[in-house]
Order: structure tokens, then sequence, then C-alpha cells
């Protein structure tokens, strides 16, 4: 017995959920704020390894390498703002970066 | 029950929970550690769905190197998480009601409409990292290379982003370098010959 599609399926959209709600509840951290959308992004990832196994088309998996290319570099550049932001400011409350509101 | 059934539900309850953890934890630091948890986690689902370069891809590179970046800038960053954790638990009704409609709507959405097999097992002799490289360098190899740019751009980023230059710092330029010409180092003095100067002998200590 094998796992059906699905399961998968639904277990990266329960992630994907799990993500939006930490977003909407880490409104302030912009740290856990970065790793809600790295959940997010791993809940993507889940769907296209799962259908790649389902269709026999090597082309998902790809495509989640890809992803893990551009998430990295996003992460990264995510991060140094974060850095330079924390120099400048000496905070990470979202609320305290309103400087571009003029 | 076989075990890749039980391995499933295993790995898709602790990868849930660990989720959960990583939005609700207090401490960015432990919210980062079980994000670690549910990206193995993640890597044993993918194990399962016979992408085994991808599972180890994901270890290497998210456990190996994103998380550890994240744990240094948690570490390094001074954070006053009372104030960050204000209003934390006042944003549940709105975030709990988005993420349950949002759930609903896909799992319904998927039950009813995706039926599938989980496809069928490689053979023994199946390389998942050669068909993926057979793969990437014929019919994605132009995304591959776009792929390798992007990652200098992110290095170059991250890198002149963070760079803080001191005051102090010695540094060539090697413009000027190159742009110079005998004429400013090298300065020729016009002046009349030396003449011997005879010095009188002192009369006191000298004389004999």
């Amino acid at each position: 017995m094998t796992i059906p599609l699905e399961h998968y399926l639904v277990l990266g959209a329960l992630l994907f959920a799990i993500s939006v709600v930490g977003i909407f509840m880490n409104r302030k951290n912009l740290i856990v704020l970065l790793m809600a959308i790295e959940l997010m992004l791993l809940a993507v990832n889940m769907n296209f390894v799962a259908f790649a196994h389902a269709l026999g088309d090597l082309g998902g998996q790809v495509f989640v390498f890809f992803i893990l290319t551009v998430a990295a570099a996003e992460s990264a550049i995510g991060l140094a703002i974060l850095v330079a932001l924390f120099r400048n400011l000496s905070s990470i409350h979202v609320d305290d970066l309103g400087r571009l509101k003029g | 029950m076989n075990l890749p059934v039980i391995l499933f539900w295993f790995y898709g309850i602790v990868l849930i929970a660990a989720a959960l953890a990583v939005v609700l934890v207090r401490n960015p630091v432990h919210a980062a550690l079980f994000l670690v948890l549910s990206f193995f986690s993640a890597a044993a689902l993918w194990l399962l769905l016979y992408a085994e370069f991808l599972a180890l891809t994901l270890v290497l590179v998210y456990v190996g190197a994103v998380m550890v970046l994240f744990l240094f800038v948690v570490m390094m960053l001074d954070i006053n998480l009372d104030r960050l954790r204000q209003g934390f638990w006042r944003n549940l009704p709105l975030a709990l009601a988005v993420g349950v409609l949002m759930a609903a709507e896909m799992v319904t959405l998927l039950l009813r409409n995706v039926t599938g097999g989980g496809g069928p097992a490689p053979g023994p002799d199946y390389s998942n990292t050669r068909a993926l490289g057979e793969v990437i360098y014929t019919d994605y190899v132009f995304p591959f290379e776009v792929a390798a740019v992007i990652l200098l751009v992110a290095i170059v980023a991250a890198i002149a982003l963070t760079l803080r230059t001191r005051k102090e710092t010695k540094y060539q330029d090697p413009a000027e370098q190159l742009s110079a010409r005998p004429g400013d180092r090298l300065r020729i003095v016009k002046m009349a010959p030396e003449t011997t100067i005879t010095r009188e002998a002192p009369k006191g200590e000298g004389a004999e």
C-alpha cells in the first residue's frame, strides 16, 4: 500500500495555512516573518515533489531545485537587510520601520 | 499499515507540530531550531517520495547553511522580546479564521478532485541524482545557469548590504596608481653647485 497523492497535498495545504497563521500572529517580528515565508516555500516544494512522483515527471523535482536556490538567495538578502536595519535603528520591530512613509 | 505509511504519518505529524511551534514559540532561537526540525521531517517525507537528491539538498542547504545563517543573525541581534510579543494573542481570532478557512478550502478541494496513486516505485538500480542531472544539464541548462547568476547576485548583494567601511582603513586605488606619472613622484631641483667650506680651527682645546 503506497501513500496516495492527496495525503501529501493536504499536508502541504496544512503547512501553508500554518505559515499564513504565523504571518498574521507575528506581525511585529521580522525574523519570524522570514521563517514563516520559508515554511510557505517548503509547503509549495512538498506539492511539487508529490506531483513529480505521482506523475512520473522529473520536471517537478527540477523546479524544487530552483525554488531552493531562490529561497536561499532570498533569505540571505533578507537577513542582510535585517542586519543593516538593526545597525541603523537598533530594533527590528515592524512598527519602527515606517521611515519611507514620508 | 506497512512501514512507509507509518513513517508518513509519523513525519507528517512531527512536521505539522514543528511548524506550529515555529510560528507560536516565544524565543526566535527556539523558532529557528523548530524550523530545523520541520525541514528534517520534510526531507524524510521526500525520501518516501523517492526524491533522495532533493531530500539531501534540503538538509545540506537549509539545515546546514540557511538555518545557521538565521541562528547567527538571531543571536547577534539584541532583541527586545516583550515589545515584539505585544498584542501577539490579540491577532489570534483573525489568524485562526483566515488559517482555518484557507486550510478547509484547500483540503476540501483536494480531497474531492484529486485522486491518484502514489506513482510506481522506481526500480532498484534507479539513481535519482543521475536522473536529475541528466534532465538539468540538457533540458533545463539555461534555467540552471540563471540560478547560478541569481546566487552570485545574492552573494554580492548580501556582502554589499552588510559591509561597513571603516574610516581609518588603508586601501589601494588602482586607478590612481595607474595614472601616476614620473612628474608626480620625482622632483628635480635646480641648485648651485656646492663649494667646499673651510672651517677655521677652534682656538681653545684644539690648538697645540
